[in-house]
């Protein structure tokens, strides 16, 4: 029989039943709906995951710190390659080599420091640290009142929230009221702030009594020592931040910024100089860590790679998406699950309803067969009619699940923005899925078919005959 | 019209049965339907199968028909030798070399006329403008070309019976297999289709084997009457009251 011969005697068929077959075509839209209602929630829990990180400027960031840093973000890297005190320095020649490599955009030196800063004569003691220019893309200035540095140079600060409120005094509120930021800005912009710090100074001529002391050892060694100055410096607070711009950081996270340049030309004594003393004598600032910026998030692995052979410790939030993106597999496949139960129930109540098809058109099967029908034909017929129910259940499913999905989400926004949170997208049916659903949907039917099909094809013609 | 391609010449075996036995199970005995027929029809003959319910006339028509296998013995309808076909092969042979009409018409009650008559011709793969002008014409000959679109239910016993009759006939069968096709019937209507069924036979040469218990029907109407009885052919005589619509005593092919 031709294809459309057997789609038209098909579809007759079902309008026969037209209840019984209706259900059936509901229960594999139910089906669908279920599949695609519990995969596309997981796609857009995903996505939504990913939007959130992709947009922290984290995603394309790789942190890379000296092995000479005894603590660093992750241990196992410190039990291979050199020991810490042969490794390499983290410096400024190692930083432009960084920022030369390819898919690198770029390399900056983490300054970051502890010191007092003095907000209408009262002390504050907190951590600072530099942000480059291009960090002002990154959600965590999505919400920042004022502006962002005018320029790189500029004697200028942006101050986080909670910083803020220790400022005017207040104690931190519970939730997130965005209202909160510019009623917390509107009495500190263009404010000053004094901000005290240790300039590292080189000194050129050491004290006279160690230079004799150590005169044959230290012959090489001659001027390599500096003396620390404390330093005023005013700042003009242009910007509070809403969002912590520092979160990956944990317990080192900022409170204060500076413009990265404005920084670098402080010479803030870091940490790291005090044991750095005890080396060898550089001209060039020796930097704890420095972030790089990659182009693309997907080559954060191969800059991370490359920045490791060279010999430093590395760590991005891609190692820590790795396992976020493993939970979300897994949920994907409960998600899966669940929503095939639903098509199993389905599967199983096209195979009745055929099967309860054959017993009632045993007599029109036996006819068809008399006047010529092959077992082919027959076995043809009843996949079409499977097929058909399959492609019809899945056509609905489909729009079913996205309904559903267009429901929840809507009903998950009217929530959120009565606890005022911004409103999210967790739905996501992309197309693929949409393709996927009803090609599962029609492959399930046909596999329903199988067993009636091949039950009808093989009825002996003389018995349906027979049968009255 | 008549059976296109009928090569062989007049009293050529169209069906030739040898030695045909068909047995059924049922559980610890066997039931010997068709026990030992050996039978020869030649293309063009109307010939009646007689006996009491029960003698094995339908199963050796069945057997005829390619609708049930032998048990043991063989039947050869028109040069196929029906045992040596495959299901696939079984079912072309029913499509194009057979025409069957029942004693319960076998309509298929969802379908109108016409729809039941274009059938056979789905599975022969005839293209539908060919098989609208072929199904309407076949019920313009059985006279039913106003009711293509009405469905079985809504016709009378002889109306079913002549579309039925146009349905076995559309694919140009050389053989009409009937199976008491006026039991269900008045005898004006049954007369009716019968008179269809000799018309059939006599102006498109199509070898007719009728299976019935109404001996004055067979006497009436077929050349060639045959007895069975419990499976076995009891007689197998010409008949000697045949008088063709004519007035000829044998059909002229």
């Amino acid at each position: 029989m031709k294809l459309p011969d057997l789609a038209e005697l098909a579809m007759r068929n079902l309008r026969e039943s037209v209840l019984r077959n209706s259900l059936t075509t509901i229960g594999i839209s139910v089906g669908v709906a279920s599949l695609v209602a519990m995969l596309s929630l997981g796609i857009g829990l995903q996505q939504l995951a990913s939007r959130r990180l992709m947009k922290s400027g984290l995603f394309d960031t790789v942190v890379a710190t000296s092995r000479r840093d005894l603590h660093n973000f992750n241990r196992d890297q410190e039990a291979s390659g050199p020991a810490p005190g042969e490794s390499r320095i983290l410096d400024e020649t190692t930083r432009q080599e960084i920022e030369h490599m390819p898919n690198v955009l770029e390399a900056y030196p983490d300054i970051r420091f502890i010191t007092e800063l003095r907000y209408e004569d009262k002390p504050h003691l907190t951590m600072v640290a530099a942000l480059p220019s291009s960090a002002q893309s990154t959600d965590a200035f999505d919400a920042l009142q004022g502006h962002f540095f005018s320029s790189d140079t500029a004697p200028e600060a942006v101050i986080q929230k909670t910083f803020a409120e220790e400022l005017l005094g207040k104690t931190p509120k519970a939730g997130l009221d965005p209202s909160n930021v510019a009623t917390l800005a509107a009495p500190l912009l263009g404010k000053e702030l004094t901000m005290r710090y240790a300039q590292r100074e080189a000194a050129r001529s050491a004290p006279a009594t160690a230079a004799k002391e150590n005169a044959a050892a230290d012959q090489g060694l001659a001027g390599a020592a500096y003396s620390v100055v404390s330093r005023e410096l005013k700042l003009k607070i242009v910007g509070v931040a809403d969002l912590d711009p520092e979160s990956m950081r944990g317990p080192t996270r900022a409170r204060v910024f500076l413009p990265l340049k404005l920084a670098e030309s402080l010479h803030v004594m870091q940490p790291t100089d005090l044991r750095e003393i005890s080396r060898a004598p550089t001209d060039q600032p020796v930097y704890s860590s420095v972030s790089v910026r990659v182009k693309n998030p997907s080559q954060v692995q191969t800059v991370e790679d490359a920045i490791k052979k060279m010999g430093f410790n590395t760590f991005s939030i891609l190692d820590a998406s790795r396992s976020i993106q493993q939970f979300f597999k897994v949920l994907d496949v409960f998600l899966g699950i669940f929503g095939s139960l639903a098509l199993a129930v389905a599967f199983i109540g096209i195979v009745n309803t055929l099967v309860m098809a054959i017993l009632e058109r045993r007599r029109e099967i036996g006819i068809m067969k008399a006047v010529g029908a092959s077992d082919g034909d027959v076995k043809r017929l009843f996949f079409a009619e499977a097929g058909a129910m399959g492609i019809l259940g899945g056509i609905v499913g489909v729009v079913l699940g996205w309904a559903i999905g267009q429901l929840i989400n809507l009903g998950t926004n009217v929530y959120l923005k009565r606890q005022s949170f911004p409103p999210e997208h967790f739905w996501s049916v992309p197309w693929w899925l949409v393709v996927f659903a009803l090609v599962f949907s029609f492959l399930v039917s046909l596999a329903a078919g199988l067993y009636p099909a091949g039950r009808a094809a093989r009825l002996d013609p003389v018995q349906a005959l027979r049968y009255e | 019209m008549s059976s296109a391609g009928n090569s062989q010449p007049n009293g050529a075996p169209a069906i030739h049965a040898e030695q045909l036995c068909r047995h059924y199970r049922m559980g610890e005995t066997v039931i010997r339907a068709v026990d030992g027929v050996t039978l020869e029809v030649c293309a063009g003959q109307f010939v009646a199968l007689l006996g009491s319910s029960g003698s094995g006339k339908s199963s050796i028509l069945n057997l005829i028909a390619g609708l049930d296998r032998p048990t043991s013995g063989g039947v050869t309808v028109h040069g196929h030798n029906l045992a040596h076909l495959s299901r696939e092969e079984l079912a072309r042979y029913r499509l194009h070399t057979v025409g069957m009409v029942f004693q319960s018409f076998n309509l298929i009650p969802s379908m109108t006329l016409s729809e039941n008559v274009e059938l056979p011709m789905r599975f022969a793969e005839i293209e539908r403008g060919k098989r609208d002008s072929l199904a309407r014409e076949a019920l313009a000959r059985v006279g039913l070309e106003t009711r293509m679109n009405h469905r079985p239910s809504e016709l009378s016993g002889g109306e079913q019976q002549r579309a039925a009759l146009a349905r076995a006939l559309i694919n140009r069968p050389r053989l009409l297999l009937a199976d008491e096709p006026t039991g269900n019937l008045d005898s004006h209507t049954g007369t009716e289709i019968m008179n269809m069924v000799r018309e059939f036979n006599q102006q498109l040469g199509m070898t007719v084997v009728m299976v019935t218990h109404e001996r004055a029907l067979a006497e009436r109407y077929a050349q060639r009457l045959i007895f069975l009885a419990d499976g076995k052919l009891v007689s197998d005589e010409a008949n000697s009251a045949f008088v063709t619509s004519g007035g000829t005593e044998q059909a002229r092919r």
